[in-house]
């Protein structure tokens, strides 16, 4: 009799204790409140793969900031191998002033003026792949360029029928890379450049070249960039050559310096891709920089407090 | 007769159980600070942390990523990700504690509660130990939690460089904010 008496008893304390640890249980898993929600995949897009959206001269696949404008100084001093007489080319200096400026994230606008044959130079940049990782993987950032440069030289035979196309370049540039990781960033960019006046007839118009670029952090604000610009064979005259750069960038709150060696005297794609004549193994190489300052002009809209 | 009984003790138990557990959360919590010198202010404010609390456990937690700070500027978004809080290194600030006194919260009735908090916050990788006053406030049954509090750059292990040292503050102000929702499970 006892034992029918007890065993709905016995039930009842065991059903207790069983609900008893199952609290117990559930407070031990309170240790990590945040795990009871569902994480939200997000996507991370790669930022910071260059300092800048040049690498010495080429463009990087880098684009500047929606509303913000990028104000650049650059200056080529002379070739090294003109010895003290030139001060090693510091008497001499090309410059190029320019603004770049973010419409979106993704598209960028730029315009210069180089000192170098008196060059205008304007250009658009579409950023169309970005690298991420999460919900959207891409293991690329992939970018269009394209620049228009208008030399402003008198034409050097005035005799000769001489129209404004004469002075126009154009050139195209698809920029492809990846942020391999936080110190190591690499580009490669096939480039065609239009010429539609060269000095000979058996010069080429159409230029095409390949160009490879890189940066490797060496601490927060310190990085070492270079650059090589491969040019197909027979295309140009004898005496130019493959663009080489080498150099560092220096970042101090809004400033970017960019301080570097270059076989290169332009700035631009059509002077640096397809009139490059220093020689690197003969000291024919300039110092040079880039002076880099960003204002934001437009600011993005604040979001709503809570 | 006696197995209803017993019955309905579970049932009660269990709803017992059930409401003790209750749980709030909010994925959309807002953490905004502020860097104030003569020079520059400099804030950042993120609208997507990751918030729980439990009256019964008595604990609160906090996530959020530092890549959802939004800047005005956004160099210095990249600076404070590339520079400042090596956010591909340490991807989220963190926070979990607990109420000192949870009985002084009574989230069924309308009002505005205060109550402390002590616990861990987790920043750029560096754990320190802090009490603050957070407030709640209930109205209509939505719960408003908030908290103002200042963390000193220094103890976390962040370098400020001595070119931007008057730039930035060595004391951030940062304000929490969410709007708190029963967790359903």
């Amino acid at each position: 009799m006892n034992y029918f008496k007890s065993k709905p008893l016995i039930w009842l304390l065991s059903l207790c204790f069983f609900v008893g640890t199952t609290n117990l249980q559930a407070q031990e898993e309170e240790e990590d409140l945040l795990s009871l929600l569902d994480e939200e995949e997000t996507t991370e897009y790669a930022s910071a793969s260059f300092k800048t959206n040049r690498i010495i001269n080429l463009h990087s696949l880098e684009s500047t900031a929606a509303g913000v404008l990028d104000i650049k100084i650059s200056h080529r001093f002379g070739f090294l191998n003109g010895g003290f007489y030139e001060l090693f080319g510091l008497d001499q200096a090309s410059i190029r002033i320019g603004g770049d400026y973010g419409i979106t994230d993704q598209i960028t606008i730029g315009v210069g003026r180089s000192s170098f044959e008196k060059t205008y130079d304007g250009f658009v940049k579409y950023k169309f792949l970005r690298q991420s990782s999460g919900v959207k993987n891409m293991p690329i950032t992939a970018a269009l360029l394209a620049t228009t440069a208008i030399r402003g030289l008198r034409f050097q035979d005035p005799d000769r029928e001489n129209f404004f196309r004469h002075r126009m370049f154009y050139t195209f540039q698809a920029i492809v890379g990846r942020k391999f990781s936080d110190r190591l960033s690499l580009q490669i960019a096939p480039t065609l450049v239009h010429r539609n006046l060269t000095k000979l007839k058996t010069e080429a118009h159409d230029v095409i070249s390949v160009s490879a670029g890189t940066r490797i952090k060496l601490s927060k604000r310190v990085a070492i960039n270079g650059e090589y610009i491969y040019l197909l064979p027979d295309q140009l005259l004898p005496g130019f050559r493959n663009s080489f750069s080498i150099g560092f960038d220096i970042e101090t709150g809004g400033h970017v310096f960019q301080l570097h060696f270059t076989n290169s005297t332009s700035m631009i794609e059509k002077g640096f891709i397809t009139e490059t004549v220093g020689n690197w193994a003969d000291g024919g190489v300039h110092f040079g920089f880039n002076v880099s300052r960003v204002f934001t002009v437009h600011k993005p809209k604040k979001k709503a407090n809570i | 007769m006696k197995a209803t009984k017993v019955v309905s003790l579970i049932l009660m138990l269990c709803i017992v159980n059930s409401i003790s557990a209750q749980k709030y959360f909010s994925k959309t919590g807002e953490i905004s600070f502020l860097s104030e010198t003569p020079i520059e202010d400099i804030q950042a404010v993120s609208n997507s942390a990751s918030t729980v609390f439990d009256l019964t456990s008595r604990k609160i937690q906090w996530a959020v990523l530092i890549k959802s700070f939004e800047f005005e500027k956004a160099l210095m978004q990249e600076h404070f990700n590339e520079n400042y809080m090596e956010s591909s290194e340490f991807p989220k600030a963190k926070f979990s504690g607990e109420f000192l006194d949870p009985s002084s919260l009574n989230l069924n009735q309308d009002g505005t509660y205060s109550a402390e908090i002590k616990g861990a916050l987790t920043i750029h990788g560096v754990t320190q130990q802090i009490t603050t006053t957070a407030t709640f406030e209930v109205s209509n049954g939505a719960i408003k939690g908030t908290c103002a509090m200042k963390a000193k750059v220094a103890d976390y292990g962040i370098e400020i460089p001595a070119v931007v040292n008057k730039n930035i503050a060595s004391e951030i102000d940062i304000n929490i904010a969410a709007n708190y929702e029963l967790l359903q499970k």
